[in-house]
């Protein structure tokens, strides 16, 4: 299979190397082989988590600026920082809700106008899908279940040879058992919610 | 069951690369590990503990690096299979013992994984570990994959066994952070108890002794080079004319890359894995008829030496190039593009990178720096000696999440280099300026390496205030357990060790001990301390936040909230703290309420006391 490289940014905390982690396990269930690598050095303390999917053909583990087929920001500030891993191929998954760090509350960086800059974005790749994931995992139960807001999300667009139901096994099977049904609802949501497309930038 | 544990062999499963490593170890049997945790390492130690707590695998947290290696060098003396991992700058600790190990025969087995960090991800430095081969006479094994790190941590046991040597197992974060899948092999029983047999003469390395051993080494060195040049992890690929010598992450990106440029059938790649002894005879067999040679190895140019030596060696001219103006960089990781772009100038191929979308008229995205977390008791200690001291006193500080104190707007840490090196450090500056100096060192990393140069600043009369920082773990690297931490919890019965008695046991003679979440008591002891002479120690205990909330019985305290009619604006809070739970809406200051931890420190410092606990909320995590 030709290789898809998927981009994963977000905030420490967020649940990024979880998600990625259900990504490569649902594209080993469907036969695809996942290399992932991701970068937590300083995860907990607030810092950007970037995981790095690459999935079929391939030897490394990387994902080079211009060559990311999916880029999913799950924090829209790093979305637009990772938005050079994009070529006009890509397809983005963009969470809008902003978590700003402790420098904009010291009044030492400004927070950007996020929905003027998705719009230029999206003129500018192949596809983007903007969901305010942070309230619908709200709506499943909790603010932890986004990550898999987004999964649904991005499984939506169609971009990857994987079903929905491998996913939704994945997540049954290697979630702690006390939160499977919040995260398969989030999932649906994230899914019905890129399907509607009233997001959609 | 752990799920490293499972025996079903042929089945493949998504590992982590510290976990593949932590496979392969069980699958070779291991019986005996031993680490300090250290980025990007820490997760194959991890595996250990949790195993060790349901089988009869031994594993310990030893006290720093150097110790885990003594430890694990005792048990291989016995005849048993041993593992140790660190980070590379670990080695420089356990680098002592490791000299001298290379010259007593190892009865049993013993691996030493290291983890370099190309890029300083989460390092102080990003020295290359391979030069320790060099420098001890060690085999290294580095793996191209995730797969074949579980592959050579199994190999790297029987080449120890075989040569009776320490064999390194040397990674990067790109192997040690990334998961792919791994073939799951059998695993070998553990033989548990071991047996030593007398031989001084062999082991004791006393100068008569050691004159025998080191001959012994060189022998050693020699079949190991015989092994590394039939070795299957040394292997060339393709017999094009043009020469590609590479190892590590650095074998995926040339492979890809020939791949994506349509060039594989001009190209023989030399991958190497066993690095160390240097596989020169079958470089000669490669660079034969080879025209040109391009060397892709991220850090220094180990490689390219041992490359260009064969070369010379065998009286061959050709061009072998790597690091260089317009070739690749000492510095930093590699990445696809860059190989590809690299391969192609050199080989003057034509190469069209791939495009990325305009970005320089996007909004830009704020800085994230990593801060102290909320309710971090480090940055109540570090604003309670800012008040005392300001920009009066030297800060040395050390290894640890308190490094983080160094950003604005706590501004505390002006010298930084290792483990331990904040409290030795610290006399000379004392001496050297005659200015106040105010050390910090973490729990694990003063019983790491701050006991001794203490001892020596107390009997040689310098005059600073250390301040340790005891969270009662170890931090910054996932909450490891040290020598001062209790893990009743964990029904593992341990004595922890009393930072207060060592302190005194050394000499130190004016010790306090506080809660940094009692702002104005911690100013008046960090006052009380500031006037002695020699050497005086605060000690700062109040629990990590992330570590508190696993622990049995833990209940959230209420988190607060900023009184809109009593706030004024001052944004103290802000502008003192830097606690990431404070938010600013429409130009006031709000708390975030789910990441508050209720420490209350910046309630203490609001001068119109307008932040208080969120009334009736409360609840048990």
């Amino acid at each position: 299979m030709k290789a898809i490289r998927i981009m994963i940014v977000a905030v420490g905390g967020q649940g990024n190397i979880l998600a990625a982690r259900v990504l490569g396990e649902a594209a080993a269930a469907t036969g695809i082989t996942p290399r992932m690598s991701e970068f937590h050095g300083m995860a907990q303390r607030g810092g950007v988590v970037e995981s790095m999917v690459r999935l079929g053909e391939g030897k490394g583990y990387c994902i080079a600026d211009g060559t990311a087929d999916v880029l999913l920001g799950f924090e829209p500030a790093e979305t637009i920082r990772a938005a050079k891993k994009c070529g006009a191929h890509t397809v983005i998954v963009s969470n809008t809700a902003p978590q700003p760090p402790f420098t904009v509350a010291m009044g030492k960086a400004r927070y950007p106008q996020i929905d003027s800059a998705l719009a230029v974005l999206a003129g500018r790749v192949k596809r983007l899908v903007a969901l305010d994931a942070t309230a619908l995992a709200l709506t499943a139960g909790s603010a932890l279940s986004m990550n898999m807001v987004m999964l649904g999300g991005l499984v939506q667009t169609g971009v990857l040879p994987i079903p929905a139901d491998t996913f939704r096994r994945v997540i049954a099977e290697k979630m702690k058992a006390a939160f499977v049904a919040m995260n398969l609802r989030a999932f649906d949501l994230g899914m019905r919610a890129a399907e509607q497309g009233a997001v959609e930038s | 069951m752990h799920g490293l544990l499972k025996n079903n062999i042929g089945e493949q499963i998504l590992l982590l690369g510290n976990e593949a490593i932590a496979r392969g170890a069980l699958e070779a049997g291991v019986a005996f590990t031993a680490a300090y945790p250290g980025t990007p390492s820490s997760e194959i130690a991890l595996q250990f503990f949790q195993i060790s707590q349901e089988s009869d695998l031994y594993f310990e947290y030893s006290a720093n690096e150097k110790v885990a290696l003594e430890v694990a060098a005792g048990a291989a003396m016995c005849g048993l299979k041993a593992m140790v991992t660190m980070k590379h700058v670990g080695l420089n600790v356990a680098s002592d013992a490791l000299m001298t190990l290379a010259y007593t025969r190892i009865a049993g087995s013993l691996v030493l994984v290291v983890a370099d960090d190309p890029f300083m991800f989460s390092s102080q430095n990003e020295q290359d570990s391979r030069w320790y081969g060099k420098l001890s006479g060690l085999p290294i094994l580095e793996p191209s994959t995730v797969a074949e790190a579980r592959d050579m941590a199994a190999y790297a046991f029987e080449l120890s066994g075989e040569l009776k040597l320490p064999v390194i197992l040397r990674t990067t974060t790109r192997i040690n952070h990334s998961s792919g899948m791994v073939t799951l092999g059998p695993l070998r029983p553990r033989v548990a108890k071991g047996h030593f047999e007398k031989n001084p003469f062999a082991y004791v390395c006393i100068p008569a002794v050691s004159r025998n051993l080191h001959p012994k080494l060189l022998d050693k060195i020699a079949r190991a080079t015989e092994i590394a040049d039939n070795s299957p992890w040394n292997r060339i690929e393709d017999d094009g004319a043009w020469g590609i010598v590479c190892n590590g992450v650095s074998y995926g990106y040339v492979s890809d890359a020939l791949d994506e440029l349509g060039l594989a059938d001009r190209f023989r790649v030399l991958r190497v894995g066993f690095s160390h002894p240097f596989p020169e005879e079958l470089t000669r067999r490669f660079l034969e008829g080879c025209e040109k040679v391009l060397v892709v190895e991220e850090g220094e140019s180990y490689l390219q030496e041992a490359v260009r030596n064969c070369a010379q060696n065998s009286g061959l001219t050709l061009p072998i190039q790597g690091k260089g103006q317009g070739l690749f960089s000492r510095l930093y990781e590699f990445d696809p593009t860059l190989v590809k772009k690299v391969i192609a100038s050199f080989f003057q191929q034509p190469f069209t990178p791939a495009v990325p979308i305009r970005t320089d008229d996007l909004p830009e995205a704020p800085a994230r720096p990593p801060t102290l977390c909320p309710g971090c008791p480090h940055r109540a200690t570090y604003v309670a000696v800012r008040e005392v001291f300001g920009d009066n006193a030297i800060y040395p500080t050390d290894i640890g999440c308190y490094t983080l104190g160094l950003l604005p707007p706590l501004n505390m840490g002006d010298f930084l280099i290792a483990m331990g090196a904040g409290v030795g450090t610290a006399g000379g500056f004392a001496r050297a300026t005659g200015r106040k100096v105010v050390a910090f060192i973490g729990d694990s990393t003063f019983f790491h390496s701050g006991l001794s140069p203490l001892a020596s600043a107390v009997y040689n009369q310098h005059d600073f205030l250390l301040v340790v920082l005891d969270n009662g773990t170890t931090g910054m690297t996932g909450h490891q357990p040290h020598p001062g931490v209790d893990l009743g919890h964990l029904n593992l019965p341990r004595k922890p060790i009393s930072i207060e008695a060592v302190v005194k046991g050394l000499g130190v003679e004016n010790v306090l001990t506080v809660n940094p979440f009692h702002h104005r008591k911690t100013v008046e002891a960090v006052r009380g301390l500031a006037d002695c002479r020699g050497v005086s120690v605060l000690i700062a205990r109040a629990p990590c936040p992330l570590y508190e909330r696993t622990l049995p019985g833990f209940r959230r305290r209420r988190p607060l909230h900023v009184k809109p009619e009593r706030c004024r604006n001052h944004q103290v809070c802000t502008t003192k703290l830097a606690c990431p739970v404070f938010v600013v809406r429409e130009g006031r200051i709000e708390i975030d309420a789910d990441r508050c931890t209720g420490c209350a420190l910046c309630a203490q410092l609001c001068p119109e006391k307008a932040i208080a606990a969120i009334p009736g909320k409360e609840e048990n995590r």
